[in-house]
């Protein structure tokens, strides 16, 4: 063994992937974000993918309960948190029998020997100690008992050996900051922010944290390992801050209420992945923000339903099964045609299947999922950043086109955070909501703007407007009750040819990569945009004929999708889900769309989008 | 209007819309319906700030009837849409209209959220005992042994009393009245509206079509003075038949149940009968349960308990924090870490 060299020469790497695995008591998501915040600071492009199991507090020990963070930075362009981890920690024999299989040959691989006990390993399932059996041989070890050192460090703040151990993640922390040339600071700060009321536990973590990236600079570590440099990447000029999907989508909600002038009402239920936009929201009173947990899903829509109509931005935010509860609300939005903004942050289904795993599953059950014929406006965000102006987008739509919208996020885009350059509020074009004040002789609450076939917004409270609604058929004349059949036949194709018309009001749709005709165009939508991208750009690299095609507006889909679909001998459709947009490109446009599809609760790797673009590509004539 | 213009009293006709009603030829809801027609322009009501909003049901079609704002919304969620809109525009005066199957079966969750919250709107339970909408099948009130489409063999589901389980949810003001007691009910809607929070009431009505007469037993006119109670907050619960004994209401304080005492027997003055004290909630419990045979069934309002109403807290809320916190979008996303790429 080496010695190293205090010199601190560092390798310097253009990317690396780490994963943070422990039990999930083990604090590995705050090590994993506190990790990327620094990171953020430094410079780096990056992209993260917490991962965690729906249980609060598994048994410790178990391979049920581990919980892992997954950070993706580098000097270049990072669009996915990465393949698989150059880098991973595990903190027990239980994060080490999920995660290792995953981790690349020859990487590096940190262990808490502290952890591997005999209990541990078995709980975790393995016969013998892999940390003396050899069969990590494969792999650069760096096995410290990390439990002994972190007690040692925070000895002089009197803490019991349980709470003393809580502070292990940090010293971790530590360490991995110092492998890669990352300051403590920043964890400090945040640390004595939300320890502020408890000093000694602060200052407990802080010493651990410091012993962690104190022994990385002193102590030997094995040959051919560390330390490395990540150099800055080249981001766009700008201000920067690292957000999350949910943060984005809530701050995305405050400014499109300022944007249209309208008072934003939010009713709600908590449900995993969606439960921190009403989170984030409910702190955002000061701007206006009602914000209303309800007692069921169905009591958030229809209370978004009837702030609509009082002329709020009615929104409700839920996953899935919310989506299936909240059904019957969302077709009498469409009946009533009022503005309101569903948002399904998607998680791995049917019913209750996958709450924290991530999953695109939902497209249909948004499209089609009510009785009737209830069209309504179909819209998916791309990128954590996206979700900031996909909630804009969905008010636009929801208050120029008086029409439910739904929003499509999904648990990898709500919890996986990247870093996001901040736009300016002057920036962003308004759109007013318009309330009818002067009565006209002719008025009837479904009399409609030409262009648009909007019905007018006339509020509760305004004098001489007084009008009935409901979800009974309406008179296309005057609004009143109708059980006419021609007049429900007309009724159901204005409804259709409103939302279609939606199309006239966003541009035509883009090549996201590539030409816009050749051999391959691989369509996504939602979270797979990086992962696509990224596989594009590499085919591309290598010479192959491969376009990139992302859809943002769905339902009705941007005009100009069919020439590009048609303009390649193939269309390959990645979706985390067993074939649902491409179902729909299928049946719209009549094109032979190829799925691909993953359906692991996990993103799409970019390898494995590779192999469907070189599959596609095979036997093309 | 011009402010010139001296203010126009409203009719009955004011609150009255074009359309056609199309209730059942004697249906109970044409009086409630007349009632809340002839009473809202004796409190100086806005049609333009009043809005009717309604589940499903022959009672929920009350809104198209009424010239003011309304909203026909699906079934049994009347409570939640109402109480959306109410946080959206607090100045509204909004009546929720429901029945017995559309308020305590489907919509059973958000009656009992509604009025715990304390949400400041009037509720009207329409109460026959029966789903007529649907023709005829026993509803969540029905009595045991109804017979009835989905219960040929007679009804084996116990009942829920809607005053009983309003008050067990946390209602603070829980009234209830008859359809064709215009007198009573005009009265009963006008307190219901002052009052800020949640006004519960139960009409008991008539459904000539799938239920006749499922409330003889209460409204018999020949019986009617000693089946029912009408409370006045400070006035001793008395009751009787005309040309019969005075009866009233005695607490057995051994037991916590209420009897029947009639004036004059074994020594009974007016004194000995119980006092209505709408802010009274156990008494209100045990009022609440009371039906014929054995007691009359009481009218009235049955509580009364002054409580913040939900909508103002949320409002109150949502102001202090504009007082204090943030408010310029741009400072928000630049909130926290930040760092510049040139």
């Amino acid at each position: 063994m080496d010695t190293f060299t205090k010199s601190e020469k560092r390798e310097t790497l253009e990317s690396v992937v780490i994963r943070f695995a422990g039990d999930s008591g083990d604090g590995m998501q705050l090590t994993g974000s506190q990790f990327t915040h620094t990171t953020a600071l430094m410079g780096n492009d990056l992209a993260t993918f917490p991962d965690f199991p729906a249980e609060i507090r598994a048994p410790a020990g178990t391979t049920y309960g581990v919980s892992g963070f997954q950070i993706h930075f580098g000097s270049q362009d990072v669009r996915t948190p990465g393949d698989a981890p150059d880098v991973l920690v595990a903190m027990n024999p239980a994060a080490l029998m999920t995660n290792l299989a995953d981790l690349k040959p020859g990487g590096m691989l940190i262990v808490n020997t502290g952890a591997y006990t005999k209990g541990n390993l078995k709980k975790a399932g393995y016969d013998n100690n892999p940390l003396e059996d050899g069969s990590l041989s494969a792999y650069r070890l760096i096995d410290l008992d990390i439990q002994a050192m972190t007690i040692a460090a925070v000895e002089p703040f009197g803490l019991g050996t349980k709470d003393a151990l809580r502070s292990k993640n940090l010293w971790t922390l530590g360490l991995v900051l110092w492998l890669f040339g990352r300051e403590y600071e920043p964890t400090v700060a945040y640390l004595n922010q939300k320890f502020g009321k408890k000093p000694a536990i602060a200052q407990a973590n802080i010493a651990a944290l410091k012993a962690g990236h104190a022994y990385g600079e002193t102590a030997e570590l094995p040959s051919g390992i560390g330390p490395y440099e990540v150099p800055k990447a080249k981001l766009s000029p700008g201000l920067y801050r690292n957000i999350t999907g949910n943060d984005a989508l809530a701050w995305g909600l405050v400014a499109a209420s300022q944007l249209s002038d309208l008072k934003l009402v939010l009713g709600s239920y908590p449900i995993t992945p969606a439960s921190t936009v009403l989170h984030s929201l409910a702190n955002l009173k000061s701007f206006g923000v009602t914000t209303f947990q309800a007692e069921d899903e169905i009591a958030a829509v229809c209370a978004a339903v009837g702030a609509s109509w009082g002329g709020a931005l009615g929104v409700t935010t839920t996953s899935g099964p919310g989506v299936a509860l909240k059904a019957e609300a969302i077709g009498l939005a469409v009946m009533l045609e009022l503005p309101l903004i569903v948002v399904d942050v998607q998680r791995g289904g049917p019913s209750t299947g996958l709450p924290t795993k991530t999953e695109q599953s939902d497209l249909l059950q948004a499209a089609y999922g009510r009785n009737g014929d209830s069209p309504l406006c179909v819209i998916a965000a791309a990128t954590p950043g996206d979700c900031f102006y996909m909630a804009i987008e969905a008010a636009r739509i929801a208050v120029q086109y008086m029409t439910p919208v739904m929003l499509l996020t999904d648990g990898y885009l709500a919890n996986g955070a990247e870093p996001w350059k901040i736009p300016a509020m002057a920036d962003l074009p308004e759109f007013k909501a318009k309330f009818p004040t002067e009565r006209t002789e002719d008025f009837h609450p479904y009399m409609r703007e030409a262009d648009t076939l909007a019905r007018p917004w006339a509020i509760p409270g305004t004098p001489g407007f007084e009008h009935r609604i409901g979800g009974l058929e309406k008179n296309y004349d005057s609004g009143n009750i109708s059980y006419d059949p021609d007049n429900h036949h007309k009724m159901t194709k204005t409804r259709a040819a409103k939302v279609a018309g939606i199309a006239n009001s966003v541009p035509e749709q883009e090549v996201e990569v590539g030409e816009a005709t050749g051999d391959l165009l691989v369509v996504g939508w939602g979270s797979t945009y990086g992962a696509i991208t990224m596989a594009v750009r590499k085919a591309r690299a290598e010479g192959k004929s491969v376009s990139q095609v992302h859809l943002r507006h769905i339902v009705p889909f941007a005009r100009g999708l069919e020439t590009l679909l048609r303009g390649f001998k193939r269309v390959i459709v990645p979706e985390m889900n067993n074939g649902m947009l491409v179902k729909m490109l299928r049946s719209e446009f009549l094109v032979d769309a190829i799925g691909v599809n993953k359906i692991a609760g996990q993103p799409f790797k970019v390898g494995e989008i590779e192999d469907a673009i070189d599959s596609a590509l095979e036997n093309l004539t | 209007m011009s402010p010139s213009e001296p203010v126009k009293k409203l009719t009955r006709k004011d609150f009255t819309s074009d359309q056609d009603i199309r209730w059942c030829p004697g249906c109970g809801d044409y009086a409630i319906l007349a009632t809340m027609q002839r009473t809202l322009p004796t409190v100086g009501a806005d049609p333009a700030k009043t809005v009717f909003l309604s589940g499903i049901g022959c009672s929920s079609r009350f809104p198209y009837y009424m010239n003011t704002y309304g909203f026909h919304s699906i079934h049994g969620r009347a409570p939640a849409f109402a109480t959306g809109l109410k946080l959206t525009n607090p100045e509204l005066d909004i009546w929720v209209i429901t029945g017995d199957g559309d308020g305590l079966s489907i919509g059973g969750n958000h009656l009992m959220h509604m009025l715990r919250r304390n949400v400041d709107v009037q509720m009207i339970l329409f109460n026959n005992r029966i789903y007529g909408l649907t023709k005829g099948q026993y509803s969540p009130t029905s009595l045991v042994g109804l017979r009835s489409p989905s219960t040929p063999l007679g009804s084996i589901d116990m009942p829920v009393t809607p005053a009983l389980l309003a008050l067990g949810a946390g209602a603070r003001f829980v009234a209830r009245s008859v359809d064709t007691m215009a007198k009573h009910l005009g009265p009963t809607f006008v307190e219901a509206r002052e009052f800020r929070g949640t006004s519960f009431i139960e009409v008991l009505q008539n459904c000539p079509v799938f239920h006749d007469g499922a409330w003889d037993h209460v409204t018999d006119k020949a019986r009617a003075g000693s089946t029912m109670l009408v409370l006045e907050h400070g006035k001793p619960m008395l009751f009787g038949d005309k040309g019969g004994p005075q009866q009233g209401l005695r607490l057995k304080p051994k037991t916590l149940e209420l009897e029947v005492v009639t004036l004059g027997e074994d020594g009974i003055t007016e004194d000995d009968v119980l006092i209505h004290d709408e802010t009274n909630r156990p008494m209100a419990f045990l009022l609440g349960g009371l039906e014929p045979p054995n007691f009359p069934i009481a009218l009235g309002v049955l509580l009364r308990e002054q409580a913040p109403a939900y909508d103002a807290s949320v409002v109150a809320q949502v102001e202090s924090a504009k007082n204090k916190g943030m408010t310029d979008v741009d400072a928000l996303l630049r909130a926290g870490h930040t760092w510049t790429v040139e």
